[in-house]
C-alpha cells in the first residue's frame, strides 16, 4: 500500500533520514518508536509529503506521490494525519472542524458531513460538544475529536504523530482506546507513540528507528522480548 | 462684554454668519467620505498583499520541477519583490508627498480631487495593513497550515479558511490603529484642495480671523470620531472572542 524506496531527508545540510526502505500493507499497524531526534517524526510526516523528501520515492497506491507532477491534495485525502499538538481549528466549533474539509473539498455537501460528523462525536460520546469551541475541551477530548476529524475523510491510512504525548496521564487512556478501536476494526495505520504496551498490544510490526535508519523490525513479541540491535536494547532497558 | 458673550460672539462669527456651519457640514462628510473608502480599499488590497507574500513563502519551501512551475515560480519571485518595494516606497515617502504625487503626476486632470484622496491614501494604508495582516498570520501555529493541509485542503483555502481568520483575530488591534491613522491622516488633502473638516476650519478661519473656535471644534470632532471607531472595533474584538477560553 505504501512503498518507501531510499527515503532521505535534510534540513538545512544537517540529515535526518538517510535512506530508509519499508513497505506497508493493507491492514498493518506500524508503530515507530526510537529516541528523540531520531528522525521518527519526520518519517512520518515524508509519507504525507509535509515534509519534502530530500532523496527516494513513496508509492501510495500504485502511484509515485514525490513525483511532482502527482496531485499531493488527492493523496492527502487518503491519508488521515493525527498531530502531537492536536491542531484543531480554534476559530471553528467542533462540528465545523470535521466537516470543513470533506465540505469544502466538495466530497459531501453540508447536510451529509454534518450527519456523519454528528455519527462519528456520538461514537466516541462527544456528541454533545458539537457546538462546542476547542478550547473549552480536554485536551483527551481535542485529540479524540482530532482523529474523528481526520476519520471524516474516509482515509485509506492513518499516521498517528505521538499522538498521547502533549496530554495529562489520564486522558491518555482514552485516546489509546479510540486509536485501538480503530486498528480492530482493519485501519491501516502507522503510529509514532512512546507508549511501549500500546506499541506491544496494537502493533503488528515495531520498527525502531536510530539515526535516520530503521535499525530493527520485527514483530511485537520478538521486538521487546528478544531485541538484537545494540542501540534498541539499550533504549528499551530506559524506556522500559 | 463678558467672556461668555465673547465666546458666543465668536460662535455666531465661527458657525451662523453666512451659513459657515455649511462648510464644516461639507468638510465632515468629505473627511468621513474619504476615511471610509480608504479603511476598505487599504484592507481589500492590504490582505490580498499579505496573501500573495505569506503564498510566496509556502511556494518557495518546495522546489519547482517541471518547466511550467519553473516559470511560475520566477513570476512569483518577481511578484513578491514588486511587492515588498512597493511596501518599502510607501513607507518610506511621507504620505503628502504621496498624494501630490498622486494628483499632479499619476493621475493630473482627474476630474474628481476626492477619489484621487482615496486612492493615495488607500495604497498608502495598503501597505501598513498588509504588514499587520502578515504578523497576525505569522502569529497563527504552524500546525494550522498542516492540518488543513493533511486534510487534503488546498495552500490557498486553507490560507484564505484557517489561517486568516485567526490572523485577523490577532492584527484587529493593529488594524483598529491604522483605521485611526487613516481618519487622522484624511486632515491633509487640503493640500491638493479638498475641502476636508481640517480644511473647512482653515477657510473659516481666514474669514473670521478668529482661531480658537473653529480649531477646538475640529478637534473634538476627530476626537469624537477615533473614540466611536475604538468602540466599534472592541466590540469585534469580544464578538471574535468567542473561541477563546473563558
Amino acid at each position: 500500500m505504501i512503498e518507501v524506496k531510499g527515503l532521505k531527508k535534510e534540513f538545512n545540510g544537517l540529515k535526518v533520514l538517510n535512506g530508509i526502505n519499508y513497505t506497508i500493507n493493507q491492514g498493518e499497524k506500524i508503530v515507530v518508536i526510537g529516541p528523540s531526534g531520531s528522525g521518527k517524526s519526520t518519517f512520518l510526516r515524508c509519507l504525507n509529503l509535509l515534509e519534502e523528501p530530500t532523496g527516494g520515492e513513496i508509492w501510495f497506491d500504485g502511484t509515485n506521490i514525490t513525483d511532482p507532477q502527482n496531485d499531493i491534495n488527492k493523496m492527502r485525502q487518503k491519508m488521515g494525519m493525527v498531530f502531537q499538538h492536536f491542531n484543531l481549528f480554534p476559530h471553528m466549533t467542533v462540528l465545523d472542524n470535521i466537516t470543513f474539509a470533506p465540505v469544502r473539498l466538495k466530497m459531501q455537501t453540508k447536510a451529509e458531513a454534518k450527519e456523519n460528523a454528528l455519527r462519528l462525536l456520538r461514537r466516541i460520546g462527544l456528541e454533545d460538544k458539537a457546538d462546542e469551541y476547542p478550547n473549552r475541551l480536554s485536551g483527551g477530548q481535542k485529540q479524540r475529536i482530532a482523529i474523528v476529524r481526520a476519520l471524516a475523510m474516509n482515509p485509506e491510512v492513518m499516521l498517528f504523530d505521538e499522538p498521547t504525548s502533549a496530554l495529562d496521564p489520564e486522558m491518555v487512556g482514552e485516546v489509546l482506546d479510540l486509536i485501538r478501536e480503530l486498528a480492530d476494526e482493519g485501519m491501516t495505520m502507522v503510529i509514532v507513540t512512546h507508549e511501549m504496551g500500546f506499541a506491544r498490544e496494537v502493533g503488528t510490526k515495531i520498527l525502531f528507528v536510530d539515526e535516520g535508519l530503521i535499525k530493527e523490525e520485527n514483530t511485537p513479541e520478538e521486538f521487546f522480548s528478544h531485541p538484537r540491535n545494540e542501540r534498541l536494547r539499550e533504549f528499551l532497558s530506559k524506556v522500559l | 462684554m463678558g467672556w461668555m458673550d465673547e465666546i458666543k460672539a465668536e460662535f455666531v462669527k465661527t458657525f451662523i454668519r453666512d451659513d459657515r456651519y455649511k462648510v464644516f457640514l461639507t468638510g465632515f462628510e468629505n473627511t468621513i467620505l474619504i476615511t471610509l473608502v480608504s479603511i476598505v480599499v487599504g484592507l481589500i488590497f492590504g490582505i490580498v498583499i499579505a496573501m500573495l507574500r505569506y503564498g510566496y513563502v509556502q511556494v518557495k519551501k518546495r522546489k519547482p520541477v517541471t518547466a511550467v512551475k519553473k516559470a511560475g515560480y520566477v513570476l512569483y519571485f518577481i511578484i513578491d519583490k514588486i511587492l515588498a518595494l512597493y511596501v518599502a516606497v510607501v513607507r518610506g515617502v511621507p504620505l503628502v508627498v504621496q498624494l501630490l504625487i498622486m494628483a499632479f503626476v499619476i493621475m493630473a486632470g482627474f476630474p474628481n480631487k476626492i477619489v484621487v484622496c482615496c486612492i493615495a491614501m488607500g495604497l498608502n494604508s495598503a501597505a501598513y495593513v498588509s504588514e499587520v495582516v502578515r504578523g497576525g498570520i505569522n502569529s497563527v501555529d504552524a500546525g494550522q497550515m498542516e492540518a488543513g493541509r493533511s486534510l487534503g485542503v488546498g495552500a490557498f483555502d486553507t490560507i484564505l479558511y484557517i489561517i486568516l481568520p485567526q490572523a485577523f483575530k490577532s492584527a484587529l488591534p493593529a488594524l483598529c490603529n491604522e483605521g485611526i491613522a487613516v481618519l487622522k491622516e484624511t486632515s491633509i488633502v487640503g493640500y491638493i484642495a479638498v475641502v476636508d473638516l481640517t480644511r473647512a476650519s482653515d477657510l473659516v478661519r481666514s474669514r473670521t480671523m478668529a482661531p480658537m473656535m473653529p480649531l477646538f471644534f475640529i478637534a473634538a470632532v476627530y476626537f469624537a470620531c477615533v473614540m466611536i471607531l475604538s468602540f466599534g472595533v472592541s466590540f469585534l474584538e469580544r464578538r471574535l472572542k468567542q473561541g477563546d477560553r473563558g
